[in-house]
């Protein structure tokens, strides 16, 4: 008796401690960025362009980058990651290929992203002849992050009960009437939330779009899809390794600009999680 | 003799597999329309199973093979010609546990009908009103349509079920132990719903629950380990068997 409760008391301080050991480097790092990156934050330093090869003036054009990028992201990989999804998990018969396809998509997502970078280069840039461009990019991104709508789309679709599906059928729908009707309402939620965090992810990466999109210093915004653009992942590399003497404060105000960014839309999905699952009931 | 307008199910020689498990064995069984034919045996021994060849709801399981006939109203529905959507408007299903969908009293009585295209809202409303009459929730529920159908009770909840089926008009309906996750009266009042039911639809009951079928069914037929062990009168089957596998089963010698 004495014994087991000793052992919980030093499992409960160890896993205590744990804890601990991984969100206190995620909080100081968190707090050294707003403190030194909040002096930044001017309207100046976000509406404007840069000025002094990027020693004065804003990120402007790094801001409305990547945002292009995310949306053009989104707008490739979701309609086809959740297509992709609801013919895997509603339609495909479970043979081998399937199995492979499934297999492959997992595989996918664990293949770094200097690779989908890569990738992105000989594909989009180079033989397609897209150049270094919006829309190399977005479609480097949406390749890199379908992988992750697939999967978070396909939980979210296995996550609706098989007696919807059941009743569906069973009063004559057909299967595409009984995705539209009944799976995909219930599944929105979840698709949601898995999606927007792929989006997240996507729009903080550097390597995917160092060689298909990102410009070194392009003060002016991007006019059209196959013009490249400022990103602030890039341009927070530059910042730090590639232009000498840029002010601290500059440095860390970019990338404070960038993990607000993230957190947003990190913030967008766990309100939709946590909105849905209290009306959830069955 | 056999008049073939007596019966709406006639299977013949009805095996199934679910891969190599042979889960239903030689299954012949007729089922007279208008009236409530039970189902009843041991968990395991292939109720459901039989129920769901009927409405073909086996094609969504990978793996299942099913061999021999299985004629409604005289059509073979085992043939790869039989259109399911004809077929499962014409026979519909109860489920064990409730299973409304997270929509609005409304939509769900509506859902079938939308499904097969109509649009109209005055045939909607209609169709509404007269499904829910007939499980008796019009009075209890006609001002409380755009409620979620979760918030009713689960006796509540399965009616609406059987409302939902019933707007698509259907001739026979599978119940599958419709009453399992109720409690006695909400059994009871259900039973006294089939009963008035069985006036137009012919229904067909799987339940666990002995005194159930008695109460409720003409027919009834006593499945063992995939065979239809007996069928016949309910009456004869309960106070008479022919067969001592069923004579033990209802003298509760199976547990
Ligand atoms: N999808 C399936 N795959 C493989 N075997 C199955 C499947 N569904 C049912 N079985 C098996 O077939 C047999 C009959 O199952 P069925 O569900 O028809 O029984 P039941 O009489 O309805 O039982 P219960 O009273 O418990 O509902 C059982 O042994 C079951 O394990
Ligand atoms: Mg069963």
């Amino acid at each position: 008796m004495r014994d087991t409760k000793r052992t919980e008391k030093i499992a409960f301080a160890l896993l205590l401690a744990a804890t601990i050991v991984v969100v206190t480097p995620v909080l100081i790092i968190f707090v050294l960025i707003l403190f030194r990156g909040l002096p930044a934050i001017t309207s100046e330093f976000i509406f404007a362009m840069p000025r002094e090869g990027m020693r004065a003036g804003g990120i402007f054009p790094a801001i409305v980058g990547t945002i292009y990028l995310t949306f053009g992201t989104a707008l490739c990989s979701i309609p086809l990651g959740i297509l992709a999804a609801v013919y895997l998990n509603e339609y495909a018969q479970k043979n081998w290929l399937t199995r492979v396809i499934e297999l492959a998509i997992i595989n996918l997502a664990g293949v770094p992203s200097i690779v989908y970078g890569l990738f992105g280069l000989s594909l989009f840039v180079a033989f397609l002849g897209f150049g270094s461009s919006l829309i190399a990019g977005s479609l480097t991104l949406a390749i890199m992050t379908l992988p992750v709508i697939i999967t978070s789309t396909r939980e979210a679709l296995s996550a609706v009960p098989k007696s919807f599906r059941e009743v569906s059928f069973s009063l004559g729908a057909s299967r595409w009437q009984t995705v539209r009707y009944v799976v995909l309402p219930n599944a929105i939620p979840g698709i949601l939330t898995g999606t927007i965090l792929g989006m997240s992810r996507a729009a903080g990466e550097t390597a995917p779009i160092l060689f298909t999109v990102a410009a070194f210093y392009l003060p002016r915004l991007p006019q059209s899809m196959y013009d490249q653009a400022m990103v602030l992942p890039y341009h927070i590399y530059v910042l730090s390794t590639q232009v000498p003497n840029v002010s601290v404060k500059i440095q860390y105000g970019t990338v404070l600009v960038l993990v607000l960014m993230v957190f947003v839309l990190n913030i967008v999905a766990s309100y939709i999680r946590a909105k849905f699952r209290k009306k959830k009931t069955w | 003799m056999q008049n073939s307008k007596l019966k709406i199910i006639e299977t013949n020689k009805l095996n199934l597999f679910y891969g190599a498990f042979h889960a239903l064995i030689d299954v012949n069984l007729q089922v007279k329309p208008r009236m409530i034919t039970g189902l009843i045996g041991p968990s395991g021994c292939g109720k459901s199973t039989l129920l769901r060849v009927f409405n073909r709801m086996n094609d969504l399981i990978d793996g299942v093979k099913i061999s021999g006939s299985v004629k409604f109203e005289n059509k073979e529905i085992l043939s790869d010609a039989i259109d399911l959507i004809t077929l499962r408007k014409r026979i519909g299903m109860v489920f064990q546990r409730p299973n409304p969908f997270p929509l609005t009293i409304f939509e769900n009585v509506a859902y079938g009908l939308r499904i097969h295209g109509e649009g109209s809202r005055l045939v909607l409303d209609e169709a509404v009103q007269k499904s829910l009459t007939a499980v008796l929730l019009w009075d209890e529920l006609k001002d409380k349509l755009s409620l979620s159908a979760l918030e009713l009770s689960l006796e509540q909840q399965q009616r609406l079920c059987i409302a939902r089926l019933l707007a698509v008009t259907p001739d026979l309906l599978l119940m599958d132990e419709p009453c399992s996750s109720l409690d006695p009266l909400a059994t009871m009042r259900i039973e006294e719903l089939m009963n008035e039911l069985k006036k137009e639809y012919t229904i067909i009951i799987v339940t666990h629950n002995m005194q159930q079928a008695a109460r409720v069914s003409q027919e009834c037929g006593f499945m063992l380990l995939g065979e239809l062990v007996e069928f016949g009168d309910t009456k004869q089957i309960f106070t008479a068997p022919r067969d001592k596998r069923t004579d033990d089963y209802i003298t509760g010698r199976y547990g």
